[in-house]
C-alpha cells in the first residue's frame, strides 16, 4: 500500500509534466516521421534499406526509451534537492518501497511509448503482425536498463546535471551507437567495436530480429541488454540506498 | 509519561559538533519550543529525532521507542513539517494529503476520511483541486503543515513553520497550532520569540549544539534576570556561546 501510493504519486508527477511528455513521446515520433520521409525519397536503385520502417521502428523505439532515463532521473534528483524527500524519509517507507515506487510507474510508461512508436510505424507502412508484440516484449529489458540508468543518475546528480547527462548525453549515445542512424558495420573499426560492447545496438538488433520473426537470433543480443540492466540496477539500488542515508547526514 | 526522552544525543560533522551531549525530556501533550541562533543545532536535533539523520552518540526515546534501534516504529507515530515547504508540485492539494496517508500505511477509505477532515479543518476546500505548484507561498505552507498533521502523529515536529509568512498568515497558523495543543506533543523550532512565548508550554535554548537553558518563558526571564524573553534569549545564548 505504501509503495503503491508512492508509485501513484510518481506516475502523476511524470505524466502531468507536458514538456517531459513531448520529449518522451512526441520527439521520437518526429524523428520517425522525418526519417520515413527521407526513406521515401531514396530511389529503390540505391538499394539502401537503412531507413525502411522495419529497421527504423525498433531503432526509434530504443531512442525514445532513452528519455525514460530522463523521467526517472529527474524525479529522483528533484525530490532529493527539495524538502519533499525529508518528508518522505520521515514516513515509515522501507528502501524497497522507494526503489519500486520510482521504478514501477516507468514500466507501463515505457511500454506505452514503444507501442505508440509501433502504432505510428504501422500507419507508415509497417506490416501488422504478431511479431510486433514480440518486438515490444523484447524491448522491455531495455526499458528496465534505461530506468536503472535514470535511478543511478538521479541518485548521484542534481536535476540540472540529470538533464544534461540523461537528456543530452545518453540520448545522443543511444542514437549514434544504436545502429539506427547509420549502419555500424559501414563505419567499422573502433566505433563498431565500442558500439557492440554497449547495450544500445544490441537492444535494437534484438527488437529487429523479433520484428522479422528471426527468434533464434534474439537471445545472443538480448543477453547483453539483460546483463547491463541487471548490473546497473543493482548498482543503482546500492547507491540510492547509500545516498538516502548520506543526503541527510 | 515522557513523549520524548533525549539521552546524551550528539552529532558530529568531521571536527564540528553540531549537537553536543543533549539531554532533555518533553512530556506528552506538551508544546515545546526549541530556540537558538542559526547553527545552534535545532534542525540537526529534529533530523535525528525524526530518524533521518543518525546520531554520532547517545539515543532518544519517542513514546518509549528508540530512534537508534526502532526507527521504523518511531516513524509510525511521528510526522514532520520541514523548514522549507515540502509538497509534491504536480499533485493537487487533495492528492498531496492522500499521498501522505498512503505512505503512512492508511487504507484508501481511511485516507479519504482523514483528507476530508483536514481539508475542512484547514479551510482548504476552495483549493483542494488546485495543483500545489500553483498555490501562493502561504497556502503551500498551510498545505505542508496539514500534510504533517493528517496522520494524527503522537509527536509532531514543526521546523520553523511560519518562516517567510506575512503577519496575517503567521497569526492564522498560530491559531491552528493552538488548536492542536494537548492533542499531540509538538516540538517547534522558531526564530520568532513572540511565537515561542505565545504558543509553547516550555522553551529550550540551544547554543553551539548544547542546551543552554530550559523552562517556561517566565522561568527563563527570571533565570537571566531580564524583563523580556528576547533579552533573556540573548543573554542565555551569549552565556552558552562562551
Amino acid at each position: 500500500m505504501k509503495m503503491l501510493s508512492f508509485a501513484s504519486r510518481n506516475t502523476k508527477e511524470i505524466i502531468r509534466d507536458k514538456l517531459t511528455l513531448f520529449f518522451g513521446i512526441g520527439f521520437p515520433l518526429v524523428i520517425l516521421l522525418l526519417l520515413s520521409l527521407i526513406n521515401s525519397n531514396i530511389p529503390p536503385e540505391a538499394k539502401m534499406d537503412m531507413f525502411s520502417i522495419e529497421k527504423l521502428a525498433p531503432g526509434v523505439a530504443v531512442f525514445g526509451l532513452s528519455f525514460i532515463s530522463l523521467f526517472s532521473g529527474m524525479i529522483i534528483a528533484k525530490d532529493r534537492s527539495s524538502s519533499f524527500m525529508q518528508r518522505l524519509f520521515t514516513s515509515p517507507m522501507k528502501p524497497s518501497d522507494y526503489i519500486l515506487g520510482y521504478t514501477l510507474p516507468l514500466i507501463p510508461i515505457a511500454a506505452v511509448q514503444v507501442i505508440v512508436v509501433f502504432a505510428v510505424s504501422i500507419a507508415l507502412g509497417l506490416e501488422l503482425s504478431v511479431h510486433i508484440l514480440s518486438s515490444v516484449a523484447v524491448l522491455m529489458p531495455a526499458a528496465i536498463l534505461y530506468i536503472a540508468i535514470g535511478l543511478l543518475c538521479g541518485s548521484l546528480l542534481s536535476d540540472k546535471q540529470v538533464g544534461s547527462v540523461c537528456g543530452a548525453l545518453l540520448a545522443n549515445l543511444s542514437a549514434w551507437l544504436s545502429g539506427t542512424w547509420f549502419d555500424l558495420s559501414l563505419v567499422g573499426g573502433g566505433l563498431e567495436k565500442a558500439a557492440k560492447c554497449l547495450p544500445f545496438c544490441r537492444a535494437v538488433d534484438a527488437a529487429r530480429y523479433a520484428l522479422s520473426g528471426e527468434y533464434g537470433k534474439i537471445m545472443p543480443e538480448l543477453v547483453w541488454v539483460i546483463g547491463y540492466a541487471a548490473v546497473i540496477m543493482v548498482l543503482a539500488v546500492i547507491i540510492f540506498t547509500k545516498k538516502m542515508k548520506s543526503d541527510n547526514n | 509519561m515522557a513523549a520524548i526522552e533525549i539521552r546524551d544525543l550528539s552529532k558530529n560533522y568531521k571536527d564540528k559538533k553540531a549537537v553536543d551531549s543533549l539531554s532533555l525530556t518533553v512530556e506528552e501533550g506538551e508544546l515545546f519550543a526549541l530556540l537558538g541562533v542559526n547553527g545552534a543545532g535545532k534542525t540537526t536535533t529534529i533530523k535525528m529525532l525524526s530518524c533521518i539523520s543518525k546520531p554520532s552518540g547517545g539515543d532518544a526515546l519517542i513514546m518509549g521507542r528508540s530512534i537508534i534501534d526502532e526507527p521504523l516504529s518511531v516513524k509510525e507515530i511521528i510526522n514532520v513539517s520541514p523548514q522549507e515547504t515540502a509538497v509534491a508540485p504536480m499533485l493537487t492539494v487533495r492528492e498531496n494529503l492522500e499521498l501522505i496517508c498512503g505512505i503512512h500505511g492508511f487504507s484508501k477509505q481511511q485516507s479519504k476520511e482523514k483528507t476530508d477532515k483536514i481539508i475542512d479543518e484547514f479551510s482548504l476546500s476552495e483549493i483542494e483541486k488546485s495543483k500545489a505548484k500553483t498555490l501562493s507561498g502561504g497556502w503551500q505552507r498551510r498545505l505542508s503543515i496539514a500534510m504533517a498533521i493528517i496522520t494524527e502523529p503522537r509527536v509532531l515536529f514543526l521546523d520553523e513553520p511560519t518562516l517567510g509568512l506575512d503577519v496575517l498568515a503567521r497569526r492564522e497558523l498560530w491559531k491552528m497550532i493552538e488548536k492542536l495543543k494537548s492533542s499531540m506533543t509538538i516540538i517547534l523550532t522558531t526564530h520568532y520569540l513572540e511565537e515561542a512565548q505565545s504558543l509553547s508550554d516550555r522553551i529550550a535554548i540551544m547554543a553551539k549544539g548544547r542546551l543552554s537553558a530550559v523552562g517556561t518563558a517566565q522561568e527563563l526571564m527570571e533565570l537571566s534576570g531580564k524583563s523580556s524573553l528576547e533579552d533573556a534569549f540573548v543573554a542565555l545564548c551569549e552565556e552558552g556561546e562562551k
